[in-house]
């Protein structure tokens, strides 16, 4: 099986602070951020580069706020 | 040469809604307009025209569809009688708030709560001043005869989309029921989907690229926009009020004393006007043919011109105080009516007049 | 690999569907209504059908839905919503027409509606969404709370004896021959949303077979009503309402 990369992107001013991507996450790859966005919401942010862009976190997101990529490498 | 044939007021509604095109009725049975309904199913346009036509599971359910199909620029209509277009109400609001074209005919019986099968003229105000919630009206026709419920239905619908709000043709079990002579016309073909969009571009009819998503909603929470809506409605009416006034004058010319009347009880008006003519009492007749908009202009002419109204309605005085407020209260208005389903007579209102206005 | 190296058009594997409207929703963090929205967009851009459907919108917290769906919509009065989709499929057989409607909406004062509209096998989709409140009005009891579940309107928890038990509306409408496909879903983990969306886009393709409604339940949250956190809100109803309201194809069609 190839190896693959992935990265997501979030839209900051549009995320809720809902949490419900965090544990989605296999690898644990998304924590809530210490600031805030112009909404007062704490905001998911990746926090380490273990992302493989299964697309979970992104999948679950009531906002859609999450975009994925991924490589093959 | 026009075909001519005997029918029902009630069939006459059906029939006239087939040949002018209408894409769909949804209807629920109740005395004493149940006919309508039967009449299209037992005509089966659905076959020849392929117009829909559907048994609701309530007067509730039947407005809504009336609802969503005009939603999408259709022609689309349902019946009721009195207790029937309570139930409505909201939905009519919906409409009237959406501004949605549709015909709703309501063929009064008496009232209030279930009442009676037997007509009566009471719902007056509930098509002329609301009945349901908020700032809205209804463009009101009232037929007095057979063939005039039938031309009306076709009327209905242009004026309907002429403004986009609905329309109600409020008759009563009277002329829902009797039979008299009617022309038809010819059938008008429904529309096809490219005359729809064209003539009703705010339609949902599905948004293709060309331009943005229609929405249908009667729901605004800006309040700023919601008074700028409200606003739009009531120029609507303005307009109403200025261009689709209809009525009758019989014998007016030289009226001393004045019938008001509008459906059935103008009918029984003119052979209580012969009556009284016979005995040399000079009476006129003014018959409103739209309720809203009412023919304030007429009546405040012939406020100045007569020693006295009599409105024959037959309900406890409903459209009395719109001729009231028309007549500003220049001359001696009184009512006249019967409840309860009783028709009145025509020696009954000529009496009424002698009484309540020569004599009194 | 670094992550700019990564974010590239040509390495694009999922982003939000393109006929969301540019408005941020108005649910509440960690809503379910957003996720479903997201589906039934993603199903009618995959399908090609933008120009093809028309939706019907409840009163409810997705009162709102026209202004984040980029299709054509009508707004219904208060548990209508099946009556105003009866019209609109009866006269545009063509297009695809869906309701999209809560517990109060379509279980309480649009009983009537949903299950004629189920009786007469209309041939449009229903979707669903139960998460047994009343979110928009405040958090009050809904026809489909759960025994002993508190809401604003039964704040010692429903009594069964004085409010009566929850609707299982969707198993009521599955003993219909006018109903053709009938599920209940999820969209709390990964996984519950790949299977609802399956769900949703048969519902959808159901009306090309013209055999009767798709009903779509989506048991969902309301943390805002519930009074827990979008995660609480998720594991709570994994607890309690998947137990009474279990998750799966209630009816299939049989091949």
């Amino acid at each position: 099986m190839a190896k693959v990369q992935g990265a997501i992107v979030i839209n900051i001013e549009r995320c809720k602070g809902c949490e419900v991507c965090v544990d989605i996450c296999p690898e644990s790859v998304i924590a809530m951020s210490k600031a805030v966005n112009g909404k007062g919401y704490h905001y998911a942010e990746p926090i380490n580069d273990a992302c493989t862009g299964c697309t979970n976190c992104a999948v679950v997101c009531p906002d859609g706020v999450i975009t994925v990529y991924r490589v093959k490498i | 040469m026009k075909e001519l044939r005997l029918m029902k007021g009630n069939e006459a509604v059906a029939e006239a809604a087939i040949r002018a095109g209408a894409d769909g009725y949804f209807g629920y049975p109740i005395t004493p307009q149940s006919e309508i309904l039967e009449y299209l199913m037992a005509q089966k346009p659905y076959e020849t025209t392929g117009m829909v036509v559907l048994q609701a599971e309530s007067e509730v359910a039947a407005i809504n569809m009336v609802y969503g199909g005009a939603s999408c620029g259709k022609k689309v209509m349902t019946s009721s009688s009195s207790p029937g277009i309570s139930l409505k109400m909201e939905g009519i609001s919906y409409m009237a708030g959406a501004e949605l074209p549709a015909l709703i005919v309501n063929v009064v019986r008496g009232g209030p709560g279930l009442g009676t099968i037997q007509p009566s003229q009471s719902d007056y105000f509930q098509a002329t001043k609301g009945g349901g919630h908020g700032d809205y009206r209804l463009l009101v026709l009232a037929p007095s005869s057979v063939q005039e419920t039938y031309d009306f239905v076709k009327l209905s619908f242009e004026l309907a989309f002429k403004y986009r709000n609905p329309v109600m043709i409020l008759t009563d079990g009277v002329i829902g029921q009797m039979m008299e002579k009617v022309e038809l016309d010819d059938q008008v073909p429904r529309s096809t989907r490219e005359e729809i969009i064209k003539a009703c571009p705010w339609a949902t009819t599905g948004k293709t690229p060309d331009r943005e998503r229609n929405i249908i909603t009667s729901l605004d929470l800006d309040s700023a926009k919601q008074e700028k809506h409200v606003l739009k409605l009531g120029a609507k009416y303005d307009k109403m009020e200025e261009n689709e006034v209809r009525y009758e004058k019989i014998g007016c010319d030289d009226a001393e004393y004045l019938f008001v009347a509008f459906g059935s009880s103008a009918r029984i008006c003119q052979k209580s006007m012969e009556l009284g003519r016979a005995k040399g009492i000079k009476i006129g007749l003014l018959r409103p043919i739209t309720l809203f908009p009412f023919p304030k202009k007429p009546l405040a002419e012939l406020a100045k011109q007569v020693k006295g109204m009599l409105v024959v309605e037959m309900n406890l005085g409903q459209m009395i105080e719109d001729v009231k407020l028309a007549a500003e209260c220049r001359t001696k208005i009184e009512h006249y009516g019967r409840t309860g389903g009783i028709i009145p007579t025509p020696e009954g209102i000529l009496n009424a007049l002698e009484q309540q206005i020569i004599g009194g | 690999m670094t992550r700019e190296e990564i974010i590239k058009e040509e390495n694009l594997v999922y982003k939000k569907t393109a006929l969301f409207t540019d408005k941020a929703l108005s649910y509440c963090p960690g809503c379910g209504h957003g996720t479903v929205h997201r589906l039934v967009l993603e199903t009618i851009e995959e399908m090609g059908i933008q120009a093809n459907t028309i939706g019907v919108a409840p009163v409810g917290c997705s009162v709102l839905a026209y202004e984040f769906m980029d299709i054509d919509m009508q707004q219904a009065a208060h548990g209508r919503a099946p009556a105003l989709a009866t019209a609109i499929k009866r006269l545009n057989p063509d297009q695809y027409v869906f309701t999209y409607q809560g517990d109060g909406d379509l279980a309480a004062i649009g009983t009537c509606e949903t299950i004629h509209a189920c009786n007469r096998g209309e041939n449009f989709t229903i979707i669903f969404i139960n998460n047994g409140i009343y979110g928009m009005t405040g958090g009050q009891m809904a026809p489909t709370t759960l025994p002993n579940m508190k809401a604003s309107t039964c704040p010692y928890g429903r009594d069964t004896k004085m409010m009566g038990n929850p609707l299982k509306i969707t198993e009521l409408v599955a003993q219909l021959p006018g109903t053709y496909y009938v599920t209940r879903q999820s969209v709390h983990t990964a996984g519950a949303v790949r299977k609802c969306k399956k769900a949703i886009r048969k519902a959808f393709e159901n009306q090309k077979l013209d055999k009767g409604v798709s009903f779509v339940e989506v048991v969902s949250n309301c943390n805002s009503g519930w009074k827990m956190t979008p995660v609480q809100s998720n594991k709570w109803m994994e607890e309690n309402m998947f137990p009474f309201y279990p998750l799966g194809d209630i009816k299939v069609p049989q091949v």
